[in-house]
């Protein structure tokens, strides 16, 4: 276990004033634009279901800051988070949840399967582990055409337990693809602990050997710790040493989904976790490097403002036309299975 | 034209649109070094190297995933599944990831790549060996399904397949990969979505498909030398997309239409076409529809039982005499 220490100074920092910012501001956007959902949900103006990564934000953020941006992101129906953290527009991320034109889906896919091709986000997938040999695909091909192109597959604990989940893991590494597996451990597999249903203690990680990988944990509510092993796991998968299996440690504030409160979890564990709230602890870390309070407030109002203004639009956005419904099956644009 | 075998015509296929195009790559258990466990594949390997035909692990699920992100990523992968059964292990990539992400994603990725499959009976394996499972490909929106009968459409089909820019699932009969046909030389590519009159008759009009297309034809001749009713056949080559115009076109002639199917009973591709010759074609039928199909069972295995299952060519004269008065 190479558990990722903080023992970097000011004095000695080896991410930086810039990176830190971005780092930041990415895990405020995903958690305002979460909260956000989260309220228009009780409105009722976001429909459907929704899985939020409130309490997680740091592993996306962290990612989404080491990605190029050719590279491959897949992501569960948690994934409003990864796909906030490679640049989608948030009107995109909330008109899709609501139902409406300028979804990043056009209203067809909804809150499970966001996907922004232009940024790099190949998709969200809503089936357990599916996704897992489809990003292995996407490393393959990226080996094959000789991109250089890396691919990041985030999945929770619960995928540990589904056989996609060792037939993709286990042909990453016989092919040697450019891919990054990070298991977001959050504890629970929807509503059972993680524990109860994996005989090991660390349900990626323990199982890296497997692959022949190297078993890594790190604490994934730090988002310079996510940041410097998602820097080392792409270079290795950049410069063609293979695949990397990250599991990082979280938690999430609510429930599995919308219908769920979490009443599951005992309260002092909630308690716990919500004091290892990872963007205050950011926040405070921010300070400590010097970066001033003026700094950091003009970063919280300017995130504040563009998911307000992102809400607004999305808001104003028309449902979609009923004239999608048939369209986009084929590549031809259309849906014709006969003549 | 030259005479090759089914199975040497899959090997043609691949090998004509991989020289045409790095992007066309083909993966699957056994395909590379051992040629295919049908011997469909053999020569690939030598002629294209290991970058291009590999081998994979027993994971049917990393083979298809594989595919589907390689597809999505600008490449034309072809995979196999060895035999149509083990598509139940990969359903999910199949029906829920391949079939629906271009929709959901309101068109932002083409997914082309076809999935060859060895389909069907006639070959003693039993039931996890040996079903047609053309229908199930058939029920899921986004799939294009085609299953050829013969060595030159398999060649042009599987040249088509990798040409279209959808999923295609291609389904190979087993029991027929030793026939033989001819064959165009040099390029040939052929239309997915096109059937094909064979025989043209006058009383009746047989639509099959694969293994059932010969034993349509010999059936035709029999009912013909021996019982004077004249049969059209039709071979529907791609159940997705349905060419209905030519069926249509050759039950309004005969006002009869058989199918013959070798997938089970309940939800064939038949009960389609007959749903649609039903709402559309009503007033030119003379008789009504018949579905000569496999029954609803598992198929067993033991040389007499498998061969009482599946529609033979003595099944569908019998059928066809004693109903076509």
């Amino acid at each position: 276990m190479n558990d990722q220490q903080n023992n970097v100074s000011p004095d000695n920092d080896d991410i930086g004033e810039e990176t830190r910012l971005r780092l930041y501001r990415s895990q405020l956007e995903i958690r305002q634009l979460e909260n956000r959902a989260h309220d228009m949900f009780l409105e009722n103006l976001v429909k459907g279901t929704s899985h939020l990564a409130v309490g997680q934000e740091a592993i996306a953020a962290a990612f989404g800051v080491a990605m190029d941006s050719e590279d491959y992101t897949f992501c569960t129906y948690r994934g409003h988070a990864h796909t906030l953290a490679r640049g989608a527009s948030m009107t995109g991320v909330l008109g899709e949840l609501m139902g409406r034109q300028c979804g990043l889906l056009g209203g067809k896919g909804g809150s499970m399967h966001l996907t922004d091709v232009e940024h790099g986000v190949m998709g969200s997938y809503a089936i357990i582990g599916a996704h897992l040999p489809i990003a292995m695909g996407a490393a393959w091909s990226a080996q094959y055409r000789g991109t250089s192109q890396v691919t990041v597959c985030f999945f929770g604990d619960g995928t540990t337990t589904i056989g996609a989940f060792h037939e993709a893991l286990n042909m990453a590494a016989v092919w040697k693809l450019p891919i990054v597996f990070v298991c977001e451990n959050n504890l629970y597999m929807e509503y059972t602990p993680i524990g109860e249903v994996v005989p090991v203690e660390h349900p990626a990680a323990d199982r890296a050997s497997a692959y022949g990988l190297e078993s890594i944990i790190v604490d994934g509510n730090d988002a310079d710790a996510v940041y410097r092993i998602a820097q080392k796991a792409i270079k290795l998968a950049r410069d063609g040493g293979g695949p990397s299996l990250i599991e990082a440690k979280t938690y999430r504030h609510y429930g599995h989904s919308r219908a769920d409160p979490g009443t599951y979890r005992p309260p002092e564990e909630v308690e716990a976790w919500l004091a290892r709230d990872p963007i205050p602890s950011y926040r405070a870390r921010l300070a400590e490097f010097g970066i001033g309070e003026e700094v950091i407030e003009a970063m919280e109002t300017e995130v504040d403002a563009a998911v307000d203004e992102a809400t607004e639009t999305a808001k104003a956005s028309p449902i979609p036309s009923v004239d999608i419904i048939d369209k986009d099956v084929w590549a031809d644009g259309g849906c014709a299975w006969r003549n | 034209m030259a005479k090759l075998t089914y199975r040497e015509a899959v090997a043609a296929g691949i090998a004509q649109e991989m020289r045409r195009d790095e992007n066309v790559v083909l993966i699957g258990e056994d395909v590379a070094a051992a040629g295919g466990v049908f011997k469909a594949t053999v020569g690939l390997l030598d002629e294209f190297g290991p970058k291009r035909v590999r081998d994979t692990p027993i994971a049917e699920q990393a083979i298809l995933g594989a595919a589907m992100g390689a597809a999505m990523t600008g490449m034309r992968p072809i995979a196999e599944i060895m035999f149509s059964d083990f598509l139940a292990v990969c359903w999910d990539i199949v029906a829920n990831q391949i079939a629906k992400t271009r929709y959901m994603t309101n068109g932002q990725f083409e997914i082309p790549l076809v999935i060859r499959t060895a389909n069907g009976g006639g070959s003693r394996f039993g039931a996890q060996h040996s079903q047609s499972v053309e229908n199930w490909a058939m029920a899921i929106p986004g799939l294009k399904v085609v299953a050829p009968s013969t060595p030159a459409d398999v060649k042009g089909l599987l040249a088509a397949a990798v040409r279209d820019p959808d999923p295609v699932i291609f389904f190979e009969h087993k029991a027929l990969y030793a026939t033989k046909g001819e064959v165009p030389d040099g390029e040939y590519v052929d239309e997915l979505g096109k059937a094909k009159v064979l025989r043209q008759g006058s009383d009746v009009t047989i639509v099959a498909l694969a293994l059932m297309v010969p034993r349509a034809l010999k059936a035709a001749e029999l009912l013909e030398s021996e019982h004077g009713i004249s049969a059209t056949v039709v071979d529907v080559r791609s159940l997705v997309p349905l060419d209905t115009q030519t069926i249509f076109a050759e039950v309004e002639k005969t006002g009869r239409l058989y199918t013959v199917e070798e997938n089970p009973r309940l939800c064939g591709w038949g009960a389609e076409i007959s749903s649609l010759v039903a709402e559309e074609l009503f007033y030119d039928l003379d008789g009504p529809i018949v579905r000569i199909t496999t029954p609803h069972i598992p198929l067993p295995a033991a040389d007499n039982l498998e061969d009482a299952t599946i529609p033979s060519v003595e099944k569908i004269v019998q059928t066809i005499r004693e109903t076509a008065g």
